[in-house]
């Protein structure tokens, strides 16, 4: 039951981006007629009216919100009026680059951050927990595009060990093993970027709950029966001091979307926020729509799949539900 | 003995021969050329997509009738020769008999007679191919373009930018050309290249068409052209050598840092046809703008080597007219507004705005299109502030946002950048007739200026055959809005050609990478 009553809010909650997006994009000035313009350098007034009529927006507010909703509810998230293919096209084609950064990124995150997190709430006062809490700090207050641009004139300009720009040399042919090399080696500047946000959020948390678990009475306990530290720390307290951590990363999940719009235009990623950022720029309404649409479904789903995994993790959530 | 001395005499002659042919720089064939891309092409068919993004892929796919190099003298390419005919109203094109498409059909005259047809229709240059009537074609090497007057703007318009020509008996299957599949894949194109894969936002890759009509080129095996729209990441690229060439860079900073790495070459060359303009434009018909001595003494209040030392850093050139001083129809001897406050307040004072208690005149807005203008805006700001202009700097969230004010004729100010396009009737015309104020429509007459002689010039500018007689035309009309200031013209943009020590003939011809690559080739 309450699983159906989430799943029900979930749907009205989408529906309810879908129509704020919507209008707030239709109360924005200008449409997708000017860029086309801009991009063609000039057009006339003649052209400028046939762009508006082809793509529906010389109809009243209401009836293209009706209209499009309709198309939503069909699983159709329309045609894109600047690439002229379907939105739902793009976005698939875009999604696997995306997901391939943003998991990695979350994932190297999430294993480096906990290792730090863990290291640091053990010595909290040595000179190199200092270090590990400043090497953070510094990694999430940094603007990703100069991080990014920081590692591209050190990696690839002065040490030229990884490619500039894209996730595959085209010029390079050859099997499975080489393509997937190639992947990888445009991968490391962009994922290392990305994860420099998660790891400062994810090193901080920890540590702070892995202090707080380590304090505490079972440990002392645990202690007393002569357990090795190293049991203590890995099966004892870690357990325990996961639960906010595995809750931060889903949330941060969410935002991950709008963290890779940055880094993917440093490195000309070809993923979902480089398409995000082209159509806002382009007033492609249709496919900022599919795009805001998806990443709502995305944040839906991953707090769905978070409460699932705190269940796994953490009994007591179990029993509260 | 003898015999290895002889040997060593053959020896070191041939070495000095291969050496002087290697100086020489024969053209090599093969390689791949890496080119960037700014921003990510909507489809690869300039017939029916103006603009720099889709020009550079389309002018490899698809051959036109005429070339550009660094002059501006027409060169054969797809028509082997042409002519005029005396009263200037038809135009006969003979073109070459072994021109295939990549699909291997022939290029014959009703592809030609299909593509201006397209274009007319589809083309936001209205004026380029206005006053062609027909095509005939009375075989099939032969086009006639017929005109309702003579249309001299009609030799620049027939280059790879404006006029591609398109197989009829794929894009003329009926289908919308705008929206037609084949626009971006499985393009049949007429040009040196021909496409292998588009993937928007990420590449476009072309290959060699070996039937390419002009012997023995292209000398390249491949173009792979990648969109990478942070200039930085793009500087970066072209220093570690991933890249070999990019066209219209423009980030004054970049370019002076290019400028000094010994293995590349950055040159303004190249954008004379494309012909870009930087000016502040005046709201001519209301507000305190539409008075002539005003426009005057904010002129006179600009400094226009602020904005070319301190804001573009000495990378872009004075412009003191509405035609591009690249142009052969440039005229330099035009009124000028070196900096001079005190003759601007003058102005003003004498014009009876005078100052208040607080110092000011009165206000005016300024608006900006695209963050690269914000510091002209806010050095306009402070310098009218100097002659008691109060100026609020309007920002606009996105280019749909400033379009709609500039188009609604909501403003008084506003920084624009503006292009030529070869020919001034394609590109100049449409910014001071009166008959082109077009409200909602931006890159129109949108200071809504009005002057009866200044309309009888370039009407007459636009049909005179005589050369000598319309660079006349052209400079009366240049003297007007020089002394009337619709619009206030501070310099050319530093668009900048940037190319890797291993490209040989890179494009630098007036229409900059809108032309075809196919004399390029990598040492």
């Amino acid at each position: 039951m309450k699983i159906l009553q989430r799943v029900l809010y979930a749907i009205l909650l989408l529906i309810a981006v879908l129509v704020l997006n919507f209008s707030m994009l239709h109360l924005a000035p200008g449409d997708i007629a000017d860029t086309i313009a801009q991009s063609m350098g000039g057009a006339d007034a003649e052209i400028l009216e046939q762009i508006r009529s082809d793509y529906g927006l010389d109809q009243p507010f209401l009836v293209q919100l009706g209209q499009y909703i309709w198309k939503v509810l069909h699983f159709d998230l329309g045609h894109s009026f600047f690439y002229n293919q379907p939105v739902t096209t793009l976005i698939i084609a875009k999604l696997p680059a995306t997901l391939l950064l943003v998991l990695t990124a979350q994932l190297l995150a999430l294993v480096v951050g906990v290792l730090l997190g863990v290291y640091s709430a053990r010595h909290p006062n040595g000179l190199s927990s200092h270090f590990v809490t400043l090497f953070a700090l510094f990694g999430y207050s940094a603007p990703v595009f100069w991080t990014g641009i920081l590692l591209l004139i050190a990696f690839s300009l002065k040490i030229p060990l990884f490619p500039v720009a894209g996730m595959i040399d085209v010029t390079v042919e050859g099997g499975f093993f080489v393509r997937a090399l190639d992947i990888a080696k445009h991968m490391v500047l962009p994922v290392v970027t990305l994860s420099s946000i998660f790891l400062a959020l994810y090193s901080r948390l920890c540590r702070a709950s892995m202090m707080e678990v380590l304090g505490s009475d079972y440990i002392r306990t645990a202690k007393a029966k002569g357990l090795s530290e190293r049991e203590i720390v890995l099966k004892h307290a870690l357990k325990n001091s996961l639960s906010p951590v595995v809750t931060l990363a889903g949330l941060q999940f969410s935002a991950v979307i709008s963290g890779a719009v940055l880094v993917e235009t440093v490195f000309s990623w070809p993923g979902l926020g480089t398409l995000a950022l082209q159509s806002i720029i382009a007033r492609d309404t249709p496919t900022i729509l599919g795009i805001l649409f998806f990443s709502a479904l995305v944040v839906v789903v991953g707090n769905l799949l978070t409460d699932l995994a705190l269940r796994t993790i953490d009994p007591r959530v179990r029993g509260k539900a | 003995m003898r015999r290895f001395i002889r040997n060593l005499a053959v020896a070191t002659a041939l070495v000095s021969v291969l050496t002087v042919a290697a100086t020489a720089e024969e053209p090599k064939r093969g390689g791949t050329l890496i080119t960037a891309l700014g921003q990510s092409p909507r489809h690869l068919n300039p017939a029916v997509q103006s603009g720099i993004v889709t020009g550079a892929p389309g002018a490899q796919l698809f051959a036109a009738p005429l070339r550009y190099d660094e002059d501006w003298t027409p060169q054969p390419y797809l028509a082997k020769s042409w002519k005029v005919s005396d009263d200037g109203l038809s135009v006969t094109l003979n073109l070459v008999e072994n021109a295939t498409f990549h699909d291997g059909k022939p290029i014959t005259s009703e592809d030609v007679a299909f593509s201006v047809k397209t274009i007319q229709e589809n083309h936001p240059f209205k004026t380029m191919f206005a006053p062609v009537t027909s095509v005939e074609t009375p075989d099939k090497h032969t086009a006639i373009l017929k005109l309702s007057q003579p249309h001299p703007a009609l030799m620049l318009a027939m280059s790879s930018q404006l006029m591609p020509i398109i197989p009829k008996h794929v894009y003329g299957d009926g289908q919308d050309p705008k929206t037609h599949p084949q626009n971006s894949n499985d393009v049949v194109g007429s040009g040196p290249f021909k496409l292998v894969e588009f993937k928007p936002g990420e590449h476009v890759i072309l290959e060699r068409h070996d039937g390419f009509f002009m012997e023995g080129r292209p000398y390249l095996d491949k173009i792979v052209m990648r969109v990478i729209k942070d200039p930085s990441a793009r500087a970066i690229a072209l220093e570690n050598g991933e890249l070999h060439l990019s066209t219209f860079e423009s980030l004054a900073r970049n370019i002076n840092r290019l400028k000094k790495v010994d293995s590349l070459t950055t040159t303004p060359d190249g954008y004379a046809a494309i012909g870009p303009l930087d000016w502040l434009a005046f709201n001519t018909a209301t507000g305190k703008t539409a008075d002539v001595r005003v426009r005057h003494a904010i002129a006179y209040a600009i400094d226009k080597n602020f904005i070319l030392k301190a804001i573009l850093l000495g990378t872009a050139a004075d412009a003191r007219t509405g035609i591009h001083p690249g142009s052969p129809l440039y005229e330099s001897d035009v009124a000028s507004y070196d900096l001079d406050i005190d003759k601007a307040n003058k102005i003003l004072d004498d014009a009876g705005y005078a100052k208040g208690s607080d110092g000011m005149r009165f206000s005016l807005n300024v608006d900006f299109g695209w963050p690269e203008m914000k510091p002209n805006a806010e050095y306009t700001k402070a310098a009218l502030k100097k002659i008691g202009i109060d100026v609020s700097v309007r920002a606009s969230a996105d280019f749909p946002t400033w379009a709609k004010r500039i188009g609604g004729h909501d403003f008084d100010m506003t920084w624009d950048t503006v292009f030529n396009w070869g020919d001034p009737v394609i590109g100049v015309h449409r910014t001071y007739q009166s008959s082109n104020i077009k409200k909602g429509v931006i890159w129109s007459n949108t200071q809504q200026y009005k002057n009866a002689r200044v309309d009888e010039l370039l009407e007459s500018a636009g049909k005179e055959p005589d050369p000598a007689k319309r660079k006349a035309l052209y400079s009366e009309f240049q003297k007007i809005v020089a002394d009337e200031l619709p619009v206030y013209w501070t310099n050319t943009l530093p668009y900048h050609t940037v190319y890797s020590n291993k490209v040989g003939n890179p494009p630098l011809g007036i229409w900059s990478s809108s032309s075809p690559m196919d004399r390029t080739y990598l040492k």
